[in-house]
């Protein structure tokens, strides 16, 4: 049912008129042209869709429109300001804590979700919060070291 | 883990991070059409019709095209022009797509696809290939007037009489599974056909001149009129070679008739249903040892499972044959290795290219003959390896290069502490929950293609005015950073920033057909393409600049910006220098060709050089497994690979990492599991790939041994990061539970 839908997208309003049952990838990466969330497995398996709803890791592939009215989504164009990087994106990339880049916004977005919630996360803290996000070049390692060089910098510390 | 301690750089960091990064699926163009493909019921079936008239009535429906409508090439391939790119005659496996239906919306597509009609009648089915070798079998492809897609033979010595000579004789057989490249993005694919004439396709691939061969097939076109374009790529490992280059023919092909944009994107499943597989092996292998610890005699059958279409079948196959016995020397051995085809999902390229098979069984074999012999598994593996002058299964002479087995081995064993911990191993029993075990694998990885192709590529280095340099090669960005490598590579060799350097993602327009991106060539034959039109610039550098420098292109040296001669009491500026070139007017252009040298091969011996140089690895890792669960840890691994010369050090412990991964993922978890053709395992969830808490601690070690050979001096690292991480498990499995796995997935029973 085309309905308009009302939220913010990456800290402006935004409002769109369209069939509110669809989910919110689609809504992204077609209507909005933000194709930084990426489709990976359609089901909410990969992570790849990873957005921020309200500060909570969501797979958009698994949200529809209607489940976002009123809410904050954040997704990875959201992140940097004015061109400067996130610290969490600034890590990925001194770690070198990606290869295909394909995960790599699903992931980042998933740290800062727990980062915000834990702003101290142990190691052990990464691992289990990243466990569902899936990335094939296996670059996993890297990317907990990432995260948690981030958290330390989103902190004040070094 | 190991802590960074300088920043890395990739040229595409930032536009990854950012979501900047545009794969093909993130394109799109105005007036663009959306396209998919149409499946049936069927697994084998000689198709009676297609009726497509119900699906073009859907309003939005543009065109339902069938086979009939290819003005060009249906069928097509690499090798065997045998796959239906659309099903003409017979559907031969569940993924065959039969129509494809091209709609306003992709919404409008996936509803009138449903309204195809299919008519076939149901053929016999055949899943296994050894009955599909019979000589009575039924042919999937009666044109061929067999099932055997590939047979190749190693005959060496005199394999029954090492058995007579040999003290101790084992004899096992090997099964490995069907395995799934899941890389993070589907497939997808965008053509345009353009006013000129010529059809623009991008897709992400790793092969794009294969792709404009398949599209320019399809189409009946020149190879001119397609222009592949690179755009960043998900992820291939292998798995991005014919499927895409498929799926970019047929949108092109409804481009072409519809003379519209076409995009066409891949749901996960109709990719894993699709999509090529890594081969399933089953292996007989009979070794004769004497009781000094001497292997003397490898006998071995190896079947593959092709599916139903060639694809690469021969030269994945080929390599297994090449690498039967490991890197060991064995003086009589008897090796054949089979394809066939079967109405299974096909199976072609995936990263380690028919050696991770060979290596499950026979670095298992080492390990069970020093056992037998009484003696250490290093020990014993120190008694047979290739030393420098031995000559391998083959008959190939190792002296053109450092053959530094031992030298892997020994970092490995020393930085794990194998022999201490050889020791603590469980054996089956432990007073704790959890058998404790360590385990080791070693090998030899022929670089490159070798035998199986014509091997050579290109590089382009055009310094412009101002003093920044375009570089292009003809190697692709898979998401390996092969881009970034050549960047730094060219910065080294001219002695300039990486700054000045942009990488020109290059097209099948701009560069000549430099081959695939796979078969670990990137850095040896890419490298090898841009230090050899370094030479070439060096030369324009030494005549052009002859009154400032006085020297020619040998003694002059680039570095830190500057160009001068070899005593340095003349130098120019590099900035200064192009602006000099161009005041007269000469190119700061150069093209380079990095040719492999010869390699040969008589398949009736199975003897010849295959390879012209070799990468040498081990791996060892250590395990858990848990005594009522059965599950098993990976909880430490050390890796080292000599690749020559370490040229992006960052990139190369990133591939070994994400290769060790992948092996560990092969040992333990991945599988995709058929019923009756019917692939199940189609999503995420059910194909299971390792999750971060699953990844161990892993320690890269890069082992360099300048490699004369390569012009750059490097090797390559993808597969022989990948090959040997299952065997590696599979032998500490055996030290914890004291039971042999001869099966992938490795399913450890409860104790």
């Amino acid at each position: 049912m085309n309905e308009k839908i009302t939220f913010t997208l990456n800290g402006e309003p935004i409002s769109v008129t369209t069939d509110s049952d669809r989910m919110l990838l689609w809504v992204l990466r077609t209507d909005l042209n933000l194709t930084g969330t990426k489709f990976g497995c359609g089901e909410g398996f990969c992570g790849a869709c990873t957005v921020l709803v309200d500060n909570e890791a969501i797979r958009s592939c698994q949200t529809s429109l209607k489940d976002i009215k009123g809410k904050h989504v954040i997704t990875i164009e959201g992140l940097s300001n004015n061109g400067a990087l996130h610290p969490i994106q600034q890590a990925f990339v001194d770690h070198d804590a990606l290869q295909c880049g394909f995960c790599t916004p699903g992931m980042i977005l998933n740290a800062y979700s727990m980062i915000i919630k834990n702003p101290n996360p142990s190691m052990k803290d990464i691992i289990e919060n990243m466990d569902d996000n899936l990335c094939r070049c296996g670059a996993h390692n890297r990317i907990v070291q990432a995260i948690q060089s981030a958290a330390k910098i989103m902190q004040g510390g070094k | 883990m190991n802590q960074k301690t300088k920043k890395a750089w990739r040229n595409d960091a930032y536009a990854k991070v950012t979501g900047k990064a545009k794969y093909a699926a993130d394109l799109k163009f105005h007036n663009m059409l959306h396209a998919v493909p149409v499946y049936s019921n069927f697994v084998h079936a000689k198709l009676r019709h297609v009726d497509t008239s119900q699906a073009e009535r859907v309003e939005g429906v543009v065109r339902v095209l069938t086979a009939k409508d290819v003005p060009g090439a249906v069928r097509w391939g690499q090798i065997q022009k045998d796959y239906r790119m659309l099903v003409d005659d017979h559907i031969r496996c569940h993924g065959d797509v039969v129509a494809i239906v091209v709609a306003n919306t992709r919404a409008i597509a996936l509803d009138a696809a449903e309204l195809v009609k299919i008519e076939a009648e149901e053929l016999p089915m055949l899943f296994d290939p050894d009955e599909a070798m019979k000589p009575d079998a039924m042919l999937i492809h009666e044109d061929k007037g067999t099932n055997i897609v590939a047979h190749h033979r190693v005959r060496t010595g005199e394999v029954q009489q090492g058995f007579a000579q040999s003290d101790h004789i084992l004899e096992h057989e090997f099964r490995t599974q069907f395995i799934e490249h899941a890389y993070m993005e589907p497939e997808a694919a965008i053509c345009n056909p353009r006013s000129d004439g010529v059809m623009d396709v991008y897709g992400g691939m790793q092969h794009p001149f294969s792709t404009r061969r398949f599209t320019a097939a399809m189409l009946g076109v020149k190879l001119s009129d397609v222009e592949i374009i690179e755009v960043p790529m998900g992820g291939a490992f292998g798995g991005k070679d014919d499927t895409i280059a498929i799926i970019c023919a047929r949108t092109a092909l409804a481009a072409q008739l519809t003379g519209r944009p076409v995009k066409m994107v891949y749901e996960r499943e109709w990719s894993i249903r699709e999509s090529y597989k890594r081969h399933p092996y089953k292996m007989s292998y009979k070794m004769g040892i004497k009781s000094d610890g001497k292997i003397q005699a490898v006998q071995c059958r190896m079947v593959a499972d092709a599916g139903a279409y060639c694809s690469v079948s021969p030269w994945v196959t080929w390599r297994s044959t090449v690498q039967c016995c490991g890197p060991y020397k064995v003086e009589h051995v008897h090796c054949d290795v089979y394809a066939a085809h079967t109405n299974n999902v096909f199976t072609g390229a995936m990263r380690g290219f028919g050696a991770p098979q060979v290596n499950f069984a026979i670095e298992q074999l080492m390990d069970m003959a020093a056992e037998k012999v009484g003696m250490n598994p290093i020990e014993f593996r120190q008694h047979n390896l290739l030393r420098q002058g031995d000559t391998t299964v083959t008959g190939q002479t190792l002296d053109t290069h450092r053959v530094s087995l031992d030298q892997v081995l020994d970092t490995v064993v020393d930085k794990i502490d194998y022999h201490t911990k050889l020791k603590r191993c469980s054996r089956g029993k432990s007073k704790s929950d959890e058998l404790y075990g360590i385990g080791l694998a070693l090998s030899y990885r022929g670089a490159s293609l070798g035998a199986e192709g014509v091997d050579f590529c290109s590089a382009i280095i055009n310094v412009q005015q101002d003093g920044s340099i375009l570089l292009e090669t003809g190697v692709h960005e898979n998401g390996q950073g092969a881009e970034t490598t050549m960047i730094m590579l060219l910065a080294n060799e001219l002695g300039v920033k990486k700054e000045r350097i942009r990488y020109r993602r290059a097209s099948t327009s701009t560069i000549p057909d430099g081959g695939t991106t796979v078969a670990s060539r990137g850095t040896i034959m890419g490298g090898g393409a841009v230090v050899n039109a370094v030479k070439i610039l060096k030369q324009i550098f030494a005549d052009g600049l002859a009154d400032e420098l006085g020297c020619d292109e040998n003694s002059i040296v680039f570095e830190n910006e500057q160009i001068r001669n070899q005593q340095g009491d003349r130098s120019i500026a590099f900035d200064e220098a192009i602006l000099r070139l161009f005041s007269r007017q000469i190119y700061p252009y150069a093209f380079g060709v990095f040719q492999a040298p010869q390699v040969s091969w008589d398949e009736e011996s199975g003897q010849g050089n295959a390879y012209f140089t070799w990468v040498y690895s081990c791996q060892a890792v250590e395990v858990l497994v848990n005594k009522s669960s059965g599950k098993i840890t990976v909880t430490n691994a050390v890796a080292a690979h000599d690749i020559g010369k370490a040229i992006n050090r960052s990139g190369l412990l990133g591939q070994i990492y994400g290769g060790m991964t992948m092996g560990m993922g092969y040992a333990l978890s991945e599988e995709i599991i058929s019923e009756n053709g019917i692939i199940i395992t189609t999503n995420l969830n059910k194909y299971k790939l390792l999750h971060s808490t699953d990844v161990p601690d892993i320690q890269a070690i890069i082992v360099e041994n300048n490699d004369p050979v390569s012009p750059s001096g490097a090797k390559g690292i993808g597969e022989p990061a990948l090959e040997i991480a299952a065997a590696a498990v599979a032998n500490a499995v055996y030290q914890a539970t004291e039971t042999r796995y001869f099966e992938l997935p490795i399913k450890a029973h409860r104790p």
